[in-house]
């Protein structure tokens, strides 16, 4: 097996992009907050980016703004690599959940409660074809490879926050195994998204306003944004860190604390490890990621950004990474529990 | 290492099973019928090949994310009692699955005439929460079965199953695991997702007789038909089947994909991108194309696909390519199952050492170019190509090998 490195990051969020936005977030910083969109639930709402500029107006038009975000933030970590003239060998893993919905004709629908023959109706007159293909799961992925290029494999696992972690997790072992020699691997969120509010509250976890830092808040606050992370073999040049293990377990929720306190053991981290914590605030989850660690976190990463679902823990990741590159850290361990399954850990290491 | 499969599984609208399934597709028989599970009244297209339940109730279908977990359940199931095994399942799972969402009846449910009534009502609704996330579905299978560790619910559109077999093969591959469950699993037929289909024109509306309308290769194809099913793989390392003397039904021979950066529902016009799929799944199997003996094809019976799908055949397999057919003109287009029913019907075909057929064969399109096996005949064949082709340029191929 060799070892992976971290040599491209394409970030973004509530408080910028690109590296130097991120990294000045590393000592702490207050969030971006919007509380009256969704309210009474706070997110942390999308800045504006030059997406159009960046994105071709044919592929633009096809798009929503989950899949906006997060071909833009794959390009930005393909050009952080220097990996544009190798994308047609470059491998693909994504993890997403589902795109935007048209909730104005839902919301049509839901005012009229229309008989099924009228419902399907309102549904074939109302729905813009191409809008499928804007929330199809895999479609992110599709995306990037139409914009970027990205041709030699694409995959997209679902799963909420696991999957991100999953997703991190399978582009580096392809990497360790020598079966892939140039990764990109990530996922996106947009916070404007009353779809994703009735799905994580039908759970009970999201949080109300007024917002308040973890580990004081009981719930999540939904982030927009961006993270992707470019992995090559040990060897590449211009690393910005180490990744020297992703693990991942999951399990019924009784089982949280010691699958999570096991996967720590295994990595091996020294005392002195950077903290960082992709907690979403879900309270379960939450409680028993917190329990297991060592310590309080140094960072966590959804009181800078908000909550990014399935690119919560990539995002954590590549913050790690940066807090190496800047020679804040020699060790960090990056953390985080599903807010309803799976446990992660990362251990990013200076190159 | 050979990857040996020493267990399957099939749910399709041909029957609950791998032999009720297998019969019927070797019979040439079609499984489209009339969607019975909500009225179909002023839609394009009224059939599908359907895998009712008896919790349907008129207006009340069981949803896409519980229908879905019926079925891999009982592929699942089935598949590691044929492996003989029973208790906690000692590796991963890797699952082709639809993505799935809050339907229409359980919106409406909650009562309210907006967005922010409807999440105000939704509070506490913990069991709609633990059957809608993206990722319930994967977890609930994983628990049932005792498999370890993170389960993959992948989603590469209609390439997903293949997408799971590959994932599985490479866990075992990489030596994280002896063993894994490959399976796909399917169930996106509600009204809304029949009328997204539609809205993309992908789907064929002749609606009668509906076993007339899934016609790969045929000039009249118009579209495809949507399926329900699930189809599991118990795979592991040929040692450990051996050792545990368990009898091996096939093998796993090797996988490969190639994304397509042309267009999110079209092929590149020159097929390469399908062609380097199919030829990284064959050297990935250590063989040369003409030791392919049959091809189950992605198949779909759209205009598009099939002529594509074809080319690119001819192009890797020269003048004399092998047999193709395509199991979806009988089960329908079983999206995020294709994958892994068809590598079962190609074990299934390596067994019996028999061509399942492309039924619906009356008007054959000359441009194919291809035997397209209008009748299931014996074939004398020692490896068989199964290709899956997505929405988003995904391509995945899988080499299947005879025991």
């Amino acid at each position: 097996m060799r070892g992976v490195v971290v040599t491209g990051l394409g970030l973004a969020s509530s408080q910028g992009e690109g590296r130097a936005a991120h990294a000045a977030l590393l000592g702490g910083a207050p969030p971006v907050l919007d509380e009256a969109r969704l309210a009474p639930f706070p997110i942390h709402p999308l800045p504006a980016l030059p997406l159009d500029a960046a994105i071709p107006r044919r592929e633009f038009r096809q798009m929503e703004a989950w899949q906006r975000l997060g071909v833009y933030g794959a390009g930005l970590a393909i050009a952080d690599a220097g990996a544009t003239p190798r994308v047609a060998e470059m491998d693909l893993v994504v993890a997403a959940g589902g795109g935007e919905r048209d909730t104005a004709l839902d919301t049509q629908i839901l005012a009229a409660r229309p008989g099924q023959v009228e419902r399907h109706r309102m549904l074939m007159d109302g729905l813009r074809p191409t809008l499928f293909l804007a929330q199809l799961s895999n479609l992110l992925a599709g995306s990037i490879s139409i914009v970027h290029g990205v041709a030699r494999s694409s995959r997209t696992l679902m799963g909420e926050e696991i999957a991100g972690a999953e997703a991190l997790r399978v582009a580096a072992q392809r990497i360790a195994a020598g079966r892939s020699a140039l990764a990109l691997t990530g996922g996106a969120l947009s916070s404007d998204r009353p779809e994703l509010l009735l799905l994580y509250g039908l759970g009970g976890q999201l949080a109300r306003a007024p917002w308040r830092p973890l580990p004081a808040r009981r719930g999540l606050a939904l982030g927009a944004g961006a993270a992707f992370l470019v992995l090559e073999p040990e060897g590449a040049a211009r690393p910005l860190a180490r990744l020297a293990q992703v693990l991942t377990d999951q399990g019924a929720p009784e089982g949280r604390r010691a699958r999570l306190a096991a996967l720590l053991e295994r990595t091996g981290a020294g005392p002195e490890a950077m903290l960082l914590s992709t907690a979403s605030g879900a309270p379960e989850a939450t409680q028993d990621e917190l329990a297991v660690l060592p310590r309080a976190p140094d960072l966590f990463a959804a009181d800078l950004l908000g909550h990014l679902v399935e690119a919560a823990f990539p995002m954590g990741v590549a913050l790690g990474a940066l807090a190496i590159a800047e020679g804040r850290a020699r060790q960090v361990l990056v953390t985080g529990c599903g807010q309803w399954r799976g446990e992660a850990v990362a251990l990013l290491e200076a190159p | 290492m050979r990857i040996a499969v020493t267990g399957m599984g099939l749910v399709t609208a041909l029957g609950w099973g791998v032999e009720a399934s297998w019969a019927a597709i070797r019979a040439g028989r079609s499984g489209v019928r009339p969607i019975a599970r909500f009225d179909t009244t002023g839609l394009r297209t009224r059939i599908a090949a359907c895998v009712d339940l008896p919790e349907d109730l008129p207006g009340r279908p069981v949803s896409v994310a519980a229908r879905t977990r019926r079925l891999g359940e009982a592929a699942i199931a089935e598949a590691l009692a044929q492996a003989g095994h029973a208790g906690p399942f000692p590796g991963p799972l890797a699952i082709g699955l639809p993505p799935v969402e809050i339907e229409w009846h359980q919106r409406l449910d909650l009562g309210a005439a907006d967005y922010p009534g409807m999440i105000s009502a939704a509070e506490g609704r913990r069991d709609l929460y633990e059957e809608l996330l993206f990722g319930a579905t994967a977890a609930h299978l994983a628990e049932r079965f005792g498999t370890r560790g993170v389960p993959q619910a992948v989603t590469t559109a209609c390439a997903s199953g293949a997408s799971a077999i590959q994932l599985a093969i490479e866990a075992i591959r990489a030596g994280e695991a002896e063993c894994a469950i490959a399976a796909g699993a399917e169930a996106s037929l509600m009204p809304e997702t029949l009328i997204r289909f539609s809205l993309l024109q992908a789907l064929s509306t002749r609606n009668d007789p509906p076993e007339a309308a899934s016609r790969p290769f045929t000039l009249s194809r118009d579209g495809f038909v949507m399926g329900d099913g699930a189809g599991a793989l118990v795979l592991e390392t040929e040692e450990r089947a051996r050792a545990r003397g368990a009898a091996i039904l096939g093998y796993v021979l090797g996988a490969g994909e190639a994304a397509d950066t042309f267009h999110r529902t079209r092929s590149s016009p020159d097929g390469m991108a399908i062609v380097r799929a199919m030829e990284r799944a064959i050297a990935d199997a250590g063989l040369s194309p003409g030791e392919i003996g049959y091809i189950n094809a992605h198949g779909t019976s759209t205009p598009e696909n099939d002529k594509m799908e074809s080319l690119a055949c001819r192009l890797l397999f020269g003048e004399r390519p092998p047999p193709i057919s395509s199991t979806k003109s009988m089960i329908g287009h079983t999206l995020s199952a294709a994958g892994a029913i068809e590598a079962a019907v190609c074990l299934l075909a390596l067994r019996d050492q028999v061509l399942p057929p492309t039924i619906n064969q009356d008007d054959p399109d000359p441009e194919i170019g291809m035997d397209t096996v209008p009748v299931a005949r014996p074939h004398a064949f020692r490896a068989a190509l199964s290709n899956s082709f997505g929405f988003g340029g995904q391509n995945v191929c899988v080499v299947l090998g005879a025991a």
